[in-house]
């Protein structure tokens, strides 16, 4: 401990505020949670944690929540945190539509909600945040899908897929090699889900599903398409490595000059 | 003079209310809309000092549908109800009341059952088969006492309804520009087209 860990409205010498840092480790050590956003529809994945035995699992909080009909926000992090973080957004929705008679745009509501977790940054008696949220959704009469982040730190940025929690780099990652511009509805929750399975090992039934389109309710995929997906994507991963492993053969039956060359990806 | 009806029946709740906005004696605009939906099956319709009666509607309206979000379930139209009693009776009490008058129609999600509320300014909450404020009250009153039957038809409810307008058309001294009407189903609330124009003779 170096001291300047202990108070949360002290920096350290070296321009660090630690506790913001620390919620940053608490996100990353939450569930991963992805966004991505297609030519025509957004969709958010999570990674649910499995029920124990005898949870009763009506009640298991879900990590996708709706904030207002056209707003919806995944999060990694302290799932009691987000609880709270959530209510504060969802009343500020409503207030908007109170005060100004429209929706609030998704850009709106993620500054907010980033201006709210700057806040615990930097007053007293409180500590941060420990969650980064997605935020999606369609403003009113628009039918271009958006999608934020905002971090503990009160960072809010804009992005065209990305993700958040346990092993997000690796998503990102998968996502960058993977996100094309203009994809339909299939494509947009097959990269969804195919990108959740690179770091979900237990496949479908930890994984949900969200899916919003303009002047449409939340769509809440059911578990059997899930499964069906995913099976499909199992299917066709194992195909590629079937295709993989004949052309590796004769790769390597080729130059057998240079053992142990070349084919060692994945 | 604002006229607002209600008439619960087998499977739905009708609202009717006068499509005049009213300055003094002076009509401000022919097309009001005096109602406000507060969630899928619940509709809420108000009279009462103007300014007040769209800011407590809108009120209630962001309330109902922040429970819903927060608890993602939808409140039932008695929950509704006593939501608004309660507001409308810490109001009262407090340096500026809100003097709105209300009738609440809704049917319940769990039992499909139609639920109709009056509510007055003094917090007053009263379930009723039929329900009517203002003027409309003297002279529709008798008429639905003489013809409601709580397993009426849409069709009948309609029909009644129509009764209740034709007479208000022979005795109110004011022309109140027509009636809105909207129906609540399980299915939603929907307006619904009547004949505002027909011509009713005093006798």
């Amino acid at each position: 401990m170096s001291g300047y860990d202990r108070a949360l409205s002290v920096f350290s010498p070296d321009g660090h505020v630690f506790q913001v840092e620390y919620a940053m480790e608490a996100v990353k050590r939450g569930t991963c949670a992805v966004g991505v956003k297609g030519k025509d529809i957004v969709v958010l994945g999570c990674e649910k944690r499995s029920a124990l035995k005898l949870q009763d699992t009506r009640i298991t909080p879900s990590k996708i929540a709706l904030v207002d009909d056209h707003i919806c926000l995944a999060f990694a992090g302290l799932n009691a945190d987000a609880r709270i973080l959530i209510d504060k957004a969802r009343l500020e929705a409503q207030s908007h539509r109170l005060t100004v008679e429209d929706p609030s745009s998704i850009e709106y509501i993620t500054k907010y909600i980033a201006s709210v977790q700057q806040r615990y940054t930097q007053s007293g008696g409180v500590r941060p945040f420990g969650i980064s949220t997605l935020v999606v959704g369609f403003d009113k009469n628009d039918s271009t899908p958006r999608l934020y982040q905002t971090e503990p730190s009160g960072i809010y940025s804009a992005w065209k897929a990305n993700a958040i929690g346990r092993s997000s780099k690796t998503v990102r990652e998968f996502l960058e090699r993977n996100h094309q511009d203009d994809m339909d509805r299939e494509q947009t929750i097959q990269l969804t889900i195919k990108s959740l399975l690179e770091v979900v090992q237990t496949g479908a039934k930890n994984i949900e599903v969200a899916i919003m389109a303009p002047g449409k309710a939340l769509e809440m995929l059911p578990d059997d398409q899930i499964e069906a997906y995913v099976k499909n994507i199992e299917t066709e991963k194992q195909e590629e490595a079937a295709k993989k492993k004949i052309r590796a053969g004769t790769t390597t039956a080729a130059i057998l000059t240079r053992p142990g060359g070349g084919e060692s990806t994945d | 003079m604002e006229v607002l009806l209600g008439i619960a029946g087998k499977d739905f709740v009708i609202l009717a209310a006068s499509k005049a906005a009213m300055r003094g004696p002076t009509v401000l605009k022919a097309e009001d809309d005096k109602t406000r939906q507060l969630n899928k099956h619940t509709l809420m319709a108000f009279s009462g000092e103007s300014g007040d009666t769209v800011q407590f509607a809108e009120y209630i309206q962001a309330n109902a549908a922040l429970y819903s979000m927060r608890n993602d379930t939808e409140l039932s139209p008695s929950a509704v109800a006593n939501f608004v009693r309660g507001e409308l009776a810490r109001s009262l009490r407090s340096r500026s009341p809100y003097t709105v008058n209300l009738l609440l129609g809704g049917i319940d999600p769990v039992t499909e059952k139609p639920h109709l509320f009056w509510i007055d300014y003094l917090a007053s909450l009263a379930p009723l088969p039929y329900a009517a404020h203002g003027y409309a009250q003297y002279y529709c009153l008798s008429i639905l006492d003489k013809h409601h039957h709580p397993d009426c038809t849409r069709e009948e409810g309609l029909a009644l309804l129509t009764l209740c307008t034709d007479e208000l058309k022979r005795r109110l001294p004011i022309d109140y520009k027509g009636m809105l009407v909207k129906m609540v189903t399980k299915d939603g609330v929907e307006e619904i087209t009547v004949d505002n124009d027909k011509v009713v003779r005093s006798a």
